[in-house]
């Protein structure tokens, strides 16, 4: 690179994430593919909705949801999107090792919340001979949620991949737009789970 | 260091954004609690249960975009057509799909 992109507390730019036009185009880019994940979940919601009755004399809703996992797995999520937050309020103030240490907690919580999604399914699966071929509402229920999961472990593997990659970098106008661009991500995911615990699980308690 | 000024005035304007950001975070969370505690306690019948579920969930997704993901902010102009355009894909594809098994 030609340009010297490292920050200092003199030239710092009041958002490092968009100073320079990769970044702006990263932004825009990230923005335009959550516009398509918005309608790729929308598709399975509308298929998971359409099916959830069709139990075919299996497990329903209301039988294997357990409400307290569901709401443990939600507090981990939304922890972690402010954890993510707080990452970037130490980015904007041009202070790396908060802003690694926030991103470090955001992976751990991210892991937190995978672990449960995974004894969940277990559990489903063990306990209840719940699976994927169970009826068209199992496969309509894995295909949301373990898309979601998916999101997760890629979010997951790209955060730490980017802290990894530029632990010895610091923070300068070349990688904020990176880390800006993850967090953004893990916003949409955690928007996303909203929508599985009230869609899924609540309206799958409720009947 | 001509600038410490305009830099300790940005770091105050991120400090109250991220105080914002964390009211909306106690609000969310406190959204959560009350949707979980509709549901467990059998406190409403399923006719206002379901709205009511799906509201609390919107706003909260309100939240999210516009304090954590800063639409709020100036320069969101194509974040908005694009979320409003993907929002509006899905309520069709939504309405289509669960339409289809009605019939």
């Amino acid at each position: 690179m030609s340009h010297d992109h490292s920050l200092n507390p003199e030239t710092m730019p009041e958002d490092p994430a968009k100073a320079t036009l990769e970044g702006k185009n990263k932004f825009f880019g990230l923005w335009f593919f959550l516009g398509g994940e918005t309608v790729l979940f929308a598709s399975l919601f509308g298929t998971f909705l359409a099916l959830r009755n069709s139990t075919a004399g299996g497990p329903s809703g209301e039988d294997i949801f357990g409400l307290e996992l569901v709401f443990l797995m939600t507090m981990l999520l939304l922890t972690s999107s402010l954890t993510s937050v707080y990452a970037m309020y130490h980015m904007k103030n041009n202070d790396f090792k908060k802003m690694q240490l926030w991103l470090g907690i955001t992976a751990f919580l991210g892991i937190g919340f995978l672990g449960c999604e995974i004894y969940e399914f277990y559990h489903y699966i063990t306990d209840f001979g719940f699976t994927f071929r169970s009826s068209a509402f199992g496969s309509a229920f894995y295909t949301l949620v373990g898309f979601h999961g998916g999101h997760v472990v890629f979010g997951i593997s790209w955060l730490i991949a980017l802290m990894v990659r530029n632990a010895k970098r610091g923070l300068n106008l070349y990688n904020a737009p990176k880390f800006n661009t993850f967090s953004l991500y893990w916003h949409f995911i955690d928007v996303v789970w909203v929508f599985i615990f009230t869609v899924v699980y609540l309206m799958g308690k409720v009947g | 260091m001509d600038n410490t000024n305009t830099n300790s005035f940005q770091k105050q304007k991120n400090k109250e954004e991220m105080k914002k950001q964390l009211i909306t975070f106690v609000l969310m969370i406190g959204f959560t609690i009350v949707a979980f505690a509709i549901v467990a306690t059998n406190a409403m019948d399923k006719m206002f249960a379901v709205p009511l579920l799906l509201i609390l969930a919107v706003v909260q997704v309100g939240f999210q975009f516009y304090y954590f993901m800063h639409m709020k902010d100036r320069g969101h102009e194509f974040p908005s057509v694009m979320i409003y355009g993907g929002v509006f894909a899905a309520m069709l594809t939504i309405a289509a799909l669960v339409a289809i098994v009605w019939w």
